[in-house]
């Protein structure tokens, strides 16, 4: 096999499902398959993993077949901060408030692009969480706190 | 006749001003977010959820739910007409002949005549719903778990028939769909499963946090991987009404499509998209003047128009009355309805009569308001436009948390949202779709629970699928279809009808 013919996107993708596979059928198998009568927990789980297993397995072989396009360019800076911004917002939502975390996400998310200034990305995130505040807290009545105990 | 005396209990339902509030809402939001470029209909219908679950009525929310579809789908036209970006692969094919009408200073007409085409569409699929959903409830009402089984084996099939790209990773995904719908609380034992040994997860993956990741956040990731300006077509929209000559000319198109657009938008699957190239090729073959098509025909925007519209209103057939989702926008409904305590499936007309003729009646007006709204609104749309990107998404981002939030005050889904907004971006990398992915999430936790109790009845015997008449016809039907989507030949033309999409 030389690994030039290898299609990488189908052969990452194949990997993937064989793993995904793997993961699930394993943890199916922590738990009651039961018999044909009486299907336990596990039982659905484990035909699927396998079935699964199976698929990725078809994926990669083809890979090593037919060549395809490239992967492509990949947004790393919009990954690291737009996925950052709910987990921000998770962390903070009880300790700041939901006021706070909605200003801290909004913040965060602002960096993911290359064209966003400071000043802008503060002014954008503040007006965020003053507008939020006004539709969801007093408009919507949502029962959260607006500010939490970190900032009293 | 009863069909009369429903609608009149749906126009009833629907056309109470808190409810015909809730349907304009809806239809603004919808259009609003669906104006802005990149962002299709499921990605705001996913965004969008959690706000609907603050209304305490199930009726009104999810008439302002299905407010928000079709006025999602009317923002992806316009931008396929404005700036050649359409919000969704089903106004695709308007962008073709929409966005040279625009250059060619048409951008009013061809407005116009996507708006007259969804509505008479929208119109003759809301009549056909009436007629046809009660029928069928009757017939899924004789359905039996092993019925059910194979009517959902039937649906997951087709929705890979109907995936762009390769038919195996269409396959893995649903798989993977169907694993994850099946994440958490087994619901007969009780016992906790696949759940990495996080309790916190709950009883079930929350549906809306895995919405929101895999459509909205997996779009936005994808958008910023190309940060260039949009080149955006800021002349001025005028000249809406369209002359007698167009009028002439868009009639033929708008019947044709909007009968196309009804009877594959039925499929399981997205029939939707499928009418709307169909449309676009059949118009093309009638037309005596062919050579205008790509370059700003009028019957090029009219027909897909119809036909996505219809099959778009259709599709609720399937879902209303088997409980079955067609394309993901069902699924993210049938997702509400659960949440707001419904059981999706026949039994919802004869239980909810209101909620079922509500939802019937109230699409109809949700497409009126949308007409009698948004030609004079244009000017608003355009401008919208013009927002710039990196102002938008972490507005985006800020409204999805909330929104994810405050559905069940669990942190935890906010980590769920992050992962599956990875996890979509990876497989959009990997050019796997993700709507076979929640189809399948969606019925995961159905279909085992039909497929117990069927093996239960049967006494353990697994033949009970294919000695019970109806359910051996289903399965008999989704292998066909396996078969020929599998076909060398078939899928070269399949190939060639997606070909444009991208």
């Amino acid at each position: 096999m030389n690994l030039e013919g290898i299609d990488r996107t189908n052969a990452i993708c194949g990997a993937f499902f064989i793993l995904a596979g793997l993961i699930f059928g394993y943890q199916s198998l922590e738990v009651d398959l039961g018999t044909w009568l009486r299907i336990g927990p596990g039982g659905l789980p484990l035909v699927l993993s396998g079935l699964l297993v199976l698929m990725g397995a078809i994926i990669l072989f083809q890979a090593t077949r037919i060549a395809g396009e490239p992967v492509g360019r990949i947004a790393w800076r919009g990954v690291l901060f737009i996925l950052v911004a709910p987990l921000v917002f998770g962390f903070t939502v009880r300790g700041l408030g939901f006021v706070g975390a909605v200003f801290v996400a909004a913040l965060i998310a602002s960096f993911a692009s290359y064209r966003m200034s400071w000043w802008m990305a503060i002014l954008l995130s503040a007006a965020l969480a003053l507008f939020s505040m006004a539709v969801f807290s007093y408009g919507l009545g949502l029962p959260f706190e607006r500010f939490g105990p970190w900032l009293r | 006749m009863d069909l009369f005396s429903n609608l009149a209990l749906g126009f009833a339902t629907a056309s109470t001003l808190y409810n015909i509030v809730f349907c304009l809402i809806g239809v603004l939001l919808g259009t609003l977010i669906g104006v802005l470029p990149g962002i299709g209909a499921t990605a705001t219908i996913a965004m969008l959820l959690p706000i609907t679950f603050q209304i305490g009525d199930p009726v009104s929310s999810l008439i302002m739910l299905a407010g928000i579809y079709y006025g999602a789908q009317y923002g992806g036209s316009t931008t396929a007409i404005l700036i050649n970006m359409p919000g969704e692969s089903s106004s695709a094919v308007t962008a073709i002949d929409g966005y040279q009408m625009a250059r060619q200073g048409r951008a009013g007409v061809a407005l116009a005549t996507a708006a007259i085409g969804s509505f008479f569409a929208g119109t003759i699929a809301t009549v056909l719903i009436a007629l046809f959903a009660p029928p069928l409830t009757a017939i899924a009402l004789e359905f039996g778990s092993a019925e059910y089984c194979s009517l959902m084996v039937v649906g997951l099939v087709m929705s890979v028939a109907l995936a762009h790209g390769s038919v195996i990773k269409a396959i893995a995904m649903v798989i993977l769909g169907l694993l994850l719908g099946l994440v958490g609380q087994d619901v007969i034992s009780g016992a906790p499963r696949l759940n990495f040994g996080l309790n916190q997860l709950g009883d079930q993956l929350n549906f809306v946090a895995i919405a929101v990741g895999l459509f909205g956040i997996a779009e936005i990731l994808r958008n910023l991987e190309d940060e260039r300006g949009r080149e955006v077509l800021m002349a001025k929209v005028t000249g809406l009404m369209p002359t007698r000559e167009d009028f002439r000319r868009m009639a033929a198109p708008i019947l044709r499509g909007t009968a196309l657009g009804s009877a594959l938008g039925i499929l399981p699957g997205n029939g939707a998209v499928l009418a709307a190239f169909a449309s676009y090729t059949i118009e093309k073959r009638l037309s005596d003047r062919p050579e205008e098509f790509g370059k700003g025909a009028l019957a090029g925007v009219a027909g897909p128009e119809s036909a996505n519209n219809a099959g778009a209103q259709t599709s609720f057939i399937p879902m209303l009355t088997l409980g079955i989702p067609a394309n993901p926008v069902m699924a993210l409904m049938i997702g509400a309805m659960i949440i707001q305590g419904i059981v999706p499936g026949p039994n919802v007309a004869a239980e909810r009569p209101d909620l079922f003729w509500g939802l019937i009646a109230s699409m109809w007006i949700g497409n009126l308001l949308l007409i009698v709204l948004n030609l004079p609104l244009i000017g608003l749309w355009v401008k919208l436009l013009k927002v710039p990107y990196y102002v938008l998404f972490p507005t985006i981002m800020a409204f999805c948390s909330i929104g994810v939030y405050s559905v069940n005050a669990n942190v935890w889904d906010l980590y769920v949202v992050a992962f599956f907004g990875l996890l979509g971006y990876l497989l959009l990398k990997l050019r796997c779709e993700p709507a076979p992915l929640l189809l399948g999430f969606v019925l995961g936790s159905l279909l085992e629970e039909n497929l117990r109790r069927a093996m239960i009845l049967s006494r353990g015997d697994p033949l009970t699928f294919v000695t019970r008449p109806i359910s051996a016809g289903l399965l008999l039907l989704a292998v066909a279809v396996l078969v020929v989507v599998l076909l060398p030949s078939v899928r070269r033309k399949r190939d060639e009808v997606f070909v444009d999409e991208d």
